[in-house]
């Protein structure tokens, strides 16, 4: 886990982790909270792109906890950091990609059966 | 780059020639994170894929407390899923949009918690601390599966009253045909829970292996417990993609 001073007892160590735990988890349960009650309280009618990001915003948030403090990614080393992070990159280039591509197949499934 | 390396033979040079770990993590840690990666494009391309198939259908227009399923195959359109999953065991008939999916999601979470407590512990060497939290997170992996379960059978056979659709009454939905609206819907449901389902079932056979290598006191002989870790983060990713699984597909 985290650096610790020397001269923290065993208990000490433990209870400094424990409680760190607990917050993370708070925070996820929190936020999963209130992506609940956005998906109830949002108006009928009202534009939901909105609601949309906000919910996408909130998932990041959560991914970042869990991969940051529960797969410890954060107190890796620099470099094992971004080999993992970076990849992630070809992600967006496939979200653009098939985001403006999708378009182009549906005209085109429709050119072709319709 | 090799011709400055045989130059300047400081060992701060020479951290990526070998018999070093310049990532500070061993070699199975890091082919743990590596395979999780990939696997991470897996789902990743599974859920572009389903967000493309969804802009290819047309969606729900009007009201959202007035939604039905799709009446006519000329306007099959996209589910709400809040509409589709609002089910709750034992509360038959009762409309509770996303509550047991977001029970689920806490329950995964949950079970997070006690694999980051049950590493913590091994980094104590504390044997009965591991002990305890690692059967508490099989429990909610075991747990988690019978919620999966009871979704699927429930999304399997449909409502009460199905949806009569071009004259003819469906209810539920399979491979074949789909009460809640375009059939790639049922069919991307299957297919991601179920990929995620059987990452979870995975998980709880290695959780269960690890919890009796530490019952047996194996990792108390080797005088650490990575393996915990390292299946931990294997644990720890399953949550993470049931994060964006909730997302992708229940609430969006």
């Amino acid at each position: 886990m985290a650096q610790h001073d020397a001269s923290l007892s065993q208990e000490e160590i433990k209870k400094a982790n424990v409680k760190k735990i607990w917050t993370v988890a708070g925070i996820l349960a929190l936020v999963t909270t209130i992506e609940f009650i956005l998906a109830f309280a949002w108006p009928d009618g009202m534009d939901r792109t909105m609601l949309n990001i906000l919910f996408i915003l909130l998932t990041l948030v959560k991914a970042f906890y869990i991969v940051a403090e529960f797969m410890h990614l954060k107190h890796e080393v620099k470099s094992l950091m971004w080999a993992v992070i970076l990849p992630m990159a070809f992600l967006g280039w496939l979200l653009v990609a098939l985001w403006k591509e999708g378009q182009e197949i549906v005209d085109a499934i429709l050119a072709i059966f319709a | 780059m090799s011709s400055t390396a045989t130059l300047a033979k400081t060992s701060a040079q020479n951290i990526w020639g070998g018999g070093k770990e310049p990532m500070k993590a061993s070699y199975g840690k890091l082919m743990m994170w590596f395979f999780l990666l990939s696997d991470a494009f897996t789902f990743s391309a599974f859920l572009i894929a389903y967000g493309v198939v969804r802009f290819m259908h047309p969606a729900y227009e009007g009201s959202f407390d007035a939604f039905q399923f799709a009446t006519s195959s000329e306007d099959l359109y996209w589910p709400i899923p809040e509409k589709v999953f609002n089910a709750f065991p034992f509360m038959h008939g009762i409309d509770m949009p996303l509550v047991f999916v977001g029970l689920m999601t806490f329950i995964l979470i949950l079970s997070s918690v006690t694999m980051v407590l049950a590493v913590e512990a091994g980094h104590r060497k504390s044997q009965k601390e591991v002990e305890k939290w690692m059967l508490w997170t099989v429990i909610g992996g075991i747990v988690f599966l019978g919620c999966q379960a009871w979704e699927w059978s429930h999304f399997i056979a449909g409502s009460d009253e199905g949806v009569i659709r071009d004259g003819l009454q469906i209810f539920g939905a399979n491979l074949l045909e789909n009460q809640y609206g375009p059939q790639l819907f049922a069919d991307f449901f299957f297919f991601i829970t179920g990929f995620h389902g059987l990452h979870v079932f995975s998980g709880v056979i290695l959780n269960i292996v690890i919890f009796y290598n530490v019952v047996m006191g194996t990792y108390e002989k080797r005088g650490h417990y990575e393996m915990v870790e390292k299946v931990g983060l294997y644990w720890h990713f399953v949550d993470l993609v049931w994060v964006f699984v909730f997302t992708f597909f229940y609430l969006v």
